[in-house]
């Protein structure tokens, strides 16, 4: 048995914990040493995950590096962690965010407490002092509990990491904003916090009477485990079978909660509050690290778990998908907060993901996996730059910002590769993986394929409209001293960009990884890929293994 | 006929009652804690005033951790399990849940009397420290003789002898195995709750108006479980719970006599629901949970703590024993009723506290929508459902009584504040204190890695299993609902703006830290690690009859 894995998780949940625990101060010194302790245990887990990503063979087992150890006994959990191909992209994606996340954030927490309430906390004062301690420890929290997540195969296991990152998360959210909202942003960022945390609950607890629901069912039937793995062979090779309305009833327990986490038009009000008033870095955790756990579990719990309740409800939730597509684009054109117009773009996107994952062909599903992947950088490199930008004028407001191209040429140059990646531009790397889910949904719902095609227009509406109106025209007042990116800043860019490039042109190590996964997530809701009507082989043949 | 050698022994000069079998040894953890009782009403008659608060302390810590050492002995010796039985003629009954439950009793009794003696809240008066009980209870509020003696600097050291008897008719509660030791251990409990209910130094009037409606409800339940005992003996002939159960079941044949009136069920019927209206009562479940807003809100706040998690372990620990060891045959009978108060229960509780404004009032209706919580696994009927309330109680106990103690810390001139208004900012005045009531909240609120979660998931998963699929359902939204109400404490304490006049936090003398630890410790290591536990509540789960 080998400990990569929950190494991999432990070494976040420890560091923050020591982060936790370092002496607090006001005094810059003390405050670097503590984020240059938390960046080197999310630099050390990220050497973690590279770790788990060379060791994972693409044409192994679909679960490797497992390892089990006795939690619970009488609930018949054991904390068993592996890794799938899914699974390893979506780890190494989440290591390679958090400590980019953290460098953007480097002086989040610094300063006063809040705008409105700068004047109530004496300095010195024992919560100023333990705020940047908070900051990046609650960083680390969210990140081992996605790892965890990411790699369970317990459903308990899941389950119990699914729903405790919330917490650390809401804190982000609420307890450290923007300090460019209007006069009430405190308010705002509190009711942001409770939204998301309300909506995210109840989503969780329906799914722990599902999660309660499949134990009785299963236990009925002699398989008495929460065990992933043990539950889909059993149910693959008919050992247990579930009633279709009980079945169709989990199913809708379990998706429930990741349509909420993901989230899908209409449970997705939480996320443009949530975005909008928390930090640019807070806003790339959730939108391109937390949420995914949602879609990913979609792939992982509801196909492998409920197959054929997930064949019934497909095409309902690829409707619902298509609505968020266009909603979410529809509505981020007309955002006149930066923010909210990327959390928007974000839930157009999730449309897409979803759209990939139910459309159960393999060109679909790698499409959403590396989609996932793939929004998580550019929106991270989108969202990042656009908080750069924000902390320097302190504003959200698109109305506030013109001209930037010509006093900060490289900030402007970064925020237009994040958004032409938005956009699924040829040749980077969310055009392959929007490609393919479009090209895995026609194969099998050819007018939800045509419709979600106008998903791309409207990205480009949106998305080069943004650049239009801040980066280009004449210099508004206010933004003449806008400074261009500095060292750390760059640094944060640098790797995203490089990333977006790279994976647009060679997506192969990662489609390599993805594919076997997919392909036995399709076996498990027995659905074979339709046989295309004109040969599609020339685009897609680097792909399909 | 009277037998010849009957008749002898009453004519001769030797006893003519066979003196009862005493098992002394098993009864010890009731015996020690009333001989502490007894010594501290004689350390109240002849120490010197200013002896008896420190003699008090040691003689109820002596008492309680020596009763608890004897239900540990016990159990170690097997009492809980194989050698489980009924002693005192069949009075009492010493099995799994009963010395589990004793065991929980005690451990929050010594943390509840640790409270009890912090002497650091109050200000000194002429020097001497004072606790939170009125300097003098009979005194009248606001008359001359209470100014006397609170300027004195006089305490209620009497808090303590009463505890203990509380505290041994708890213990007797859960172990009592029939009608009548049932209804003497309601009482013995009972009544000094009520005296100390209205114990508070400060606010007095409304201390002692919840102790009148405490007393006045109370002796009706009371009354209640009484009326409900004679119908139960007029129909079975027996107050023994085996016995009542074998009559139930017409195991056991009924003496001419009793015939009649053992084929009307209207007896039966009435007289569980009068049994089941006293005990319901005790534990705080809806429509008989009236009285527990104004009595946890008037007592004085340890008082309130200690009532909170000991009180409803024991009255669990009856109700479980009477359904399951007396009334077992009539499940389907109560079964159904106790669905209909255990949806009203969890449903009202967190209905209700959403719209509270004041702390104590808002932990009082929590703990209502917590004993629907409880009821559905006792409602499974099955040795699961027993673990699960047995271990439900164990987490609960130590959580409620945190949080009572968080609560007698915030403080301002006028004592402590309890409006919720009082608590905005707290975070930011006092980081810890709030991190630490907000893991109390968070697990109340059921929220995985507390220990609120582990019960939650325990006593859903036996629910479900006993086929009470909706009233997980239910108990699930009910869930959702609560968490709002927790979290906006939460959101009260860590996002608003503290009030310039705002209440401190008084710094705790070791023994409410201890407390409080404790309790810090106990819901992080059930939520964490509560595999051991769990296998002890499953253990102890068997009822002996």
């Amino acid at each position: 048995m080998s400990y990569l894995l929950s190494a991999t998780c432990a070494v976040p949940a420890a560091g923050a914990v020591l982060t936790a625990a370092l002496p607090a101060g006001t005094t810059e010194a003390r405050r670097r040493t503590t984020k240059t302790v938390a960046l080197a245990v999310s630099v050390l887990t990220l050497g973690l995950a590279a770790a788990v990503a060379a060791s994972f063979e693409p044409g192994g087992a679909r679960y490797q590096l497992t390892e089990s150890h006795s939690w619970i006994r009488s609930f018949g959990i054991s904390f068993s962690l592996g890794a799938d191909g899914i699974g390893t992209a979506l780890v190494l994606l989440t290591a390679v965010l958090v400590p980019l996340v953290m460098l953007a954030g480097w002086h989040d927490a610094t300063g006063p407490v809040s705008g409105s309430a700068a004047g109530s906390v004496p300095e010195g004062s024992f919560e100023s002092k333990r705020r940047t301690q908070a900051f990046f420890a609650l960083i680390l929290a969210v990140e081992a509990m996605v790892l965890v997540s990411f790699l369970a195969t317990d459903v308990f296991v899941f389950y119990v990491f699914f729903e405790a990152m919330l917490i650390p998360m809401y804190f982000l959210i609420g307890g450290f904003g923007d300090r460019a909202g209007g006069p009430d942003s405190d308010r705002q960022r509190s009711y942001a916090a409770v939204k998301f945390l309300l909506y995210n609950l109840l989503g969780g607890l329906v799914m722990l009477a599902a999660v309660i629901g499949l134990y009785v069912v299963a236990a009925d039937q002699g398989q008495a485990t929460f065990s992933l793995t043990a539950l889909t062979d059993a149910i693959s090779s008919g050992k247990l079978v579930i009633d279709p309305n009980a079945q169709r009833a989990l199913f809708l327990g379990f998706f429930f909660a990741f349509a909420v986490k993901a989230p899908m038009w209409p449970l997705h009000t939480w996320l443009p509050n949530a975005m909008g008033e928390s930090t640019a870095g807070t806003a790339v955790l959730i939108t391109a690290v937390v949420d995914k756990v949602g879609t990913f579990a979609m792939l992982r719990f509801c196909l492998g778990l409920f197959p054929d309740a997930s064949k019934t409800f497909a095409p309902v939730i690829m409707v619902l998908a298509l609505v968020g597509i266009v909603y979410g684009a529809l509505v981020a054109i007309g955002q006149k907060d930066i923010k909210r117009l990327v959390a928007y773009a974000s839930i157009s996107h999730f449309g897409f993901i979803i759209l990939g994952v139910f459309a159960m062909t393999s060109q679909g599903q790698s499409g959403a996996t590396l989609y996932m992947v793939n929004h998580g950088i550019s929106t991270a490199a989108w969202m990042l730059v656009a908080g750069f930008l924000i902390s320097r004028r302190g504003s959200r407001l698109i109305a506030d910002y013109g001209g930037v191209q010509k006093v900060a040429p490289v900030l402007a140059g970064t925020f237009l590769i994040g958004g032409l990646a938005t956009l699924s531009l040829p040749g980077m790397a969310p055009f392959v993986s929007e490609f393919l889910v479009l090209v895995g949904t026609f194969s099998r719902y050819p007018a939800i394929g045509v419709v979600a095609t106008f998903g791309i227009v409207l990205a480009a509406l949106y998305a080069l409209l943004l650049y239009q109106r801040t980066m280009t025209g004449p210099v508004k007042a206010g933004v003449e001293g806008v400074k261009d990116l500095k060292a750390r800043e760059l640094a944060v860019v640098a790797p995203l960009v490089a990333l977006t490039l790279l994976l647009g042109v060679y997506p192969k190590p990662l489609t390599d990884m993805v594919n076997p996964a997919v392909n036995d997530t399709l076996s498990q809701v027995h659905r074979t890929d339709p046989a295309p009507a004109h040969p599609v082989a020339a685009t897609n043949g680097g792909e399909q293994k | 006929m009277i037998p010849a050698h009957a008749l002898a022994a009453a004519n001769g000069s030797g006893p003519s009652i066979p003196a009862p079998h005493i098992e002394y040894g098993q009864l010890s953890p009731m015996l020690v804690v009333f001989g502490a009782a007894l010594l501290g009403v004689l350390v109240e008659a002849f120490l010197p005033r200013r002896a008896r608060a420190s003699a008090q302390l040691g003689v109820s810590l002596l008492g309680l951790g020596g009763a608890f050492a004897a239900v540990v002995v016990l159990a170690a010796q097997g009492h809980g399990t194989t050698k489980a039985g009924l002693l005192a003629m069949g009075a009492v009954a010493i099995d799994g849940p009963a010395l589990f439950l004793q065991g929980v009793i005690l451990l929050t009794a010594v943390l509840a009397v640790l409270t009890y003696a912090e002497g650091r809240l109050e200000p000194r008066i002429n020097g001497h420290r004072v606790d939170a009980f009125a300097a003098q209870a009979a005194a009248v509020p606001g008359g001359e003789q209470e100014r006397d003696a609170t300027r004195e600097g006089l305490r209620t050291t009497e808090i303590y002898p009463l505890t203990l008897f509380a505290v041994g008719g708890m213990l007797l509660f859960p172990a009592a195995n029939d009608l009548l030791t049932m209804f003497v251990a309601l009482e013995v409990l009972s009544l000094p709750l009520y005296l100390m209910s209205a114990l508070a130094r400060r606010r007095r009037l409304i201390s002692q108006e919840a102790a009148v409606k405490y007393f006045l409800l109370g002796a009706f339940a009371s009354a209640f479980f009484l009326f409900g005992t004679a119908l139960v003996y007029g129909y079975a002939g027996s107050l023994q719970l085996g016995e009542i159960a074998d009559v139930v079941s017409g195991v056991s044949q009924v003496t001419p006599a009793l015939a009649v009136t053992t084929q009307n069920d209207a007896l039966l019927l009435i007289g569980l629901a009068m049994l089941a209206v006293g005990l319901l009562f005790k534990v705080g479940a809806v429509p008989f949970h009236s009285w527990t807003p104004d009595v946890y809100q008037g007592a004085p706040t340890p008082v309130t703590g200690f009532m909170a998690a000991a009180t409803k372990t024991a009255a669990f620990g009856a109700l479980l024993r009477l359904f399951y060891v007396a009334f077992p045959g009539l499940r389907w009978d109560w079964r159904p009723v106790m669905w209909g108060v255990a949806i009203l229960t969890m449903a009202v509780g967190a209905v209700l506290a959403i719209t509270q404004q004041d702390v104590k009032r808002l932990l009082a209706y929590s703990s209502v929508a917590h004993a629907g919580f409880i009821l559905t696994g006792l409602i499974a009927t099955d040795r699961r459902g027993v673990a699960a309330v047995l271990f439900y109680l164990l987490a609960y106990s130590f959580v409620t009584l945190g949080a009572f103690a968080v609560v007698t810390l915030v403080r301002d001139s006028k004592g402590e504040a309890t409006h919720l208004s009082n608590w905005a900012g707290l975070g930011r005045r006092s980081p810890l204190l709030a991190a630490v009531f907000a893991l109390f909240l968070l697990a109340f609120a059921g929220i995985p890695l507390t220990s609120g979660f582990t019960g939650k998931f325990a006593v859903f998963q036996a629910a479900a299993e006993g086929g009470a699929t909706p009233l997980v359902i239910v108990g699930v939204l009910s869930s959702a609902v609560a968490a709002f109400f927790y979290i906006r404490v939460i959101v009260l304490m860590f996002f608003s703006d503290p009030q310039p006049s705002g209440p401190a936090v008084a710094v705790p003398s070791p023994l409410t830290a201890t407390a409080i630890g404790v309790g810090v410790l106990v819901t992080l290591g059930l939520g964490l690690l509560p595999q051991y536990f769990l296998d002890l509540a499953s253990k102890a789960a068997l009822f002996t009859r």
